[in-house]
């Protein structure tokens, strides 16, 4: 990318000014290094994004932005209904709600390293992962129906964890707004042995150590300490999630059509927020984030049977668990007036800044714990939300590396096999359902995600608070 | 003449089917998405599921056949490496064979979450005809 074809606002900041149809500017948080990487078609994305109707302030990129459909992957837009504003498939994307939920463990890296190979082959055992896996909860239309609006709470309700997991999840567990009656047959159907499976790509479950700590009076309200063992799990809404994006490419590409969008490239389809379409799509978004969030509730109650079986003194609590696939109605500052808005995070995580209500009580002080996920072998970090990225990027952050390789370079590069025993001499045990899978997720394949974080803080959108090293990984 | 590939997409991986008609692209496409998963080599043409489907033009009607047949495969615990297509204005009856995924469950590779609008491609060329776009994994 041209960089001085960018207007520089800070060392972190880039515009590109708007120009023909753009509604606002484009806005790159990224250093100069990341900016001069970026491949044109994201910027082209960027572009078509910011001439989307109702978008408000700019069309924005994170540090980790990669080229997408439609938005690019690493993409934050806000749109405001009263003002035409719309709801697109390309900021949401085909898995909805894909996230990370981190759990504290209350063991020490000491303590947990004698028994991690029994641990890991426990977790192995019991977490359904991989291509076409399935859960042992069998659902029948009504249950699915059930879950879809209660989501981590319907978990609970069965018995998979406790109340007060709930307060520690975006939403309090539960997004309001779904409606399972926009959500097709099928997308049900395809859940039904679903719930409470990892899935693949990109997916992981992984035992961590806190190895930095960068900000000591944030890391303890978190309730984080040097060599604490965390558990983190990344995965999405899985089929049903899916489904509910093929089911609507359809619907919203009708609407386009029908309200006379001007969209730039086929994959940003969409509707108004305020027409059947849209509000149809919504319901179905906020359904889809429940099945995610039930679904990893599901997977924290596999990872404490696990624990409990191996190492019974540990206690898991939940940090947090946050979204990175959404749209969501949240109320920001614009021009100075408070406005209820659309916020799309394709690819970007929520990072409010401290007071918001939407933060848990414990944390409120500080902000909202921000979890961004690094690559097999690597490294992942915590961070906070802060009041610039508020002012910026209505509250957002990267959401973990982002790729530099295709998976057919990373699978020509790497062989999963040898990668696995070459992550396993520098101790890190990997177990993947499938060693081609493994090979595409090799560290290489993916951008540093240390830089990555080092932008996002730098720029200020989240401030760094610990980082977190390997210990073991579970891939789908 | 090659028959189907996949091609690099920095996030994601394109498939491509040829063919001598739309129907026969539309039928490679399919193999080519399906060998994102599997070696399809290694799979039986068993058991028959009849797919049918339409769209407002060709190119989102391979959109949807692809999405059709994800989503057949999905439901039906399947994993499919052979197909016939008709297309009548827009109109696609389509059938997919294959065998029970728990079959390959030791050599299954990455699941393709969706196929979508990005790089797609319904064209005819000099010797025939292309079908493609990139599928989300």
């Amino acid at each position: 990318m041209e960089i001085k074809s960018l207007k520089k606002i800070s060392d972190y900041i880039w515009e590109i000014p708007a120009e023909d149809e753009m509604r606002v500017p484009g806005r790159i948080f990224a250093s100069e290094g990341l900016v001069e990487e970026l491949d044109d078609n994201v910027v082209n994305q960027i572009k078509n994004v910011a001439c989307l109707p109702g978008i408000q302030q700019a069309s924005i990129a994170m540090p980790d932005a990669h080229w997408g459909y439609g938005f690019p992957i690493g993409g934050v837009a806000a749109f405001d209904p009263d003002e035409g504003g719309v709801i697109s498939m390309g900021g949401i994307g085909f898995d909805i709600s894909c996230g990370v939920r981190t759990m504290r463990t209350g063991m020490s890296r000491e303590e947990i390293q004698p028994d991690i190979d029994k641990l890991v082959n426990r977790l192995f055992a019991i977490v359904p992962a991989g291509v076409g896996s399935e859960g042992k909860i069998r659902l029948n239309p009504q249950q699915i129906d059930e879950v879809l609006i209660s989501g981590a709470q319907w978990a609970i309700s069965k018995g998979y964890g406790y109340k007060e997991d709930l307060r520690f999840i975006e939403e309090g567990g539960i997004m309001d707004g779904a409606d399972p009656s926009k959500v097709s047959d099928m997308a049900k159907k395809r859940q039904f042995r679903e719930v409470g499976t990892l899935g693949s790509g990109n997916h992981y479950l992984e035992i961590q150590y806190v190895a930095e700590v960068y900000d000591e009076e944030v890391s303890q309200v978190f309730g984080l300490y040097r060599d604490d063992v965390v558990v983190s799990v990344h995965c999405g809404s899985r089929a049903l999630g899916h489904q509910i994006g093929t089911d609507y490419l359809k619907t919203l590409a009708e609407a386009s059509r029908k309200y006379n969008i001007p969209i730039r490239e086929r994959e940003l389809v969409c509707a108004p927020i305020n027409s059947p379409e849209g509000r149809k799509y919504f319901s179905a978004v906020c359904a889809g984030i429940n099945c995610a969030l039930a679904n990893r509730q599901v997977i924290s109650h596999l990872v404490r049977e696990a624990f409990s079986d191996v190492v019974p003194k540990a206690r898991i609590s939940i940090l947090y668990d946050v979204s990175h696939n959404t749209c969501k109605i949240e109320e920001h500052p614009v021009e100075g007036k408070l406005k209820k808005l659309y916020i799309h995070r394709k690819g970007s995580t929520r990072a409010f800044g401290p007071g918001r209500r939407e933060i848990p009580e414990e944390y409120s002080s500080a902000g909202q714990p921000v979890l961004i996920g690094g690559t097999m072998g690597t490294c992942s970090y915590i961070l906070v939300g802060t009041d610039t990225g508020m002012k910026h990027a209505f509250g957002s952050a990267c959401h973990g590396a982002g790729r530099a390789l295709s998976r057919t370079q990373a699978k020509k590069k790497w062989r999963g096999d040898v990668l696995l025993r070459e992550l396993a001499s520098k101790g890190i045990i990997i177990r993947a359902h499938s060693f081609s899978g493994a090979a595409e997720e090799a560290p290489g394949a993916y951008k540093d995600v240390t830089e990555v974080v080092d932008a996002t803080h730098k720029a200020g959108l989240a401030k760094k608070v610990v980082m977190l090293k390997p210990m073991a990984c579970i891939k789908g | 003449m090659k028959r189907y590939e996949t091609f690099d997409h920095r996030a994601d991986i394109g498939i491509r089917g040829y063919g001598k008609s739309v129907e026969e692209a539309f039928e490679n496409g399919a193999k080519a998405m399906f060998s994102v998963m599997v070696d399809i080599n290694d799979v039986k043409p068993v058991d028959k599921e009849d797919i049918d489907c339409e769209a407002p033009d060709l190119e989102t009607l391979f959109v949807e056949w692809l999405n059709n047949l994800l989503s057949n495969a999905h439901l039906n615990g399947m994993l499919f490496c052979s197909f016939k297509v008709e297309i009548n204005a827009n109109k696609l009856r389509g059938s997919a064979w294959g065998e029970r995924l728990e079959k390959h469950t030791n050599h299954l590779m990455t699941e393709v979450k969706a196929a979508t609008y990005s790089m797609l491609k319904v064209v005819k060329e000099d010797d025939g005809y292309i079908a493609q776009c990139i599928v989300d994994v």
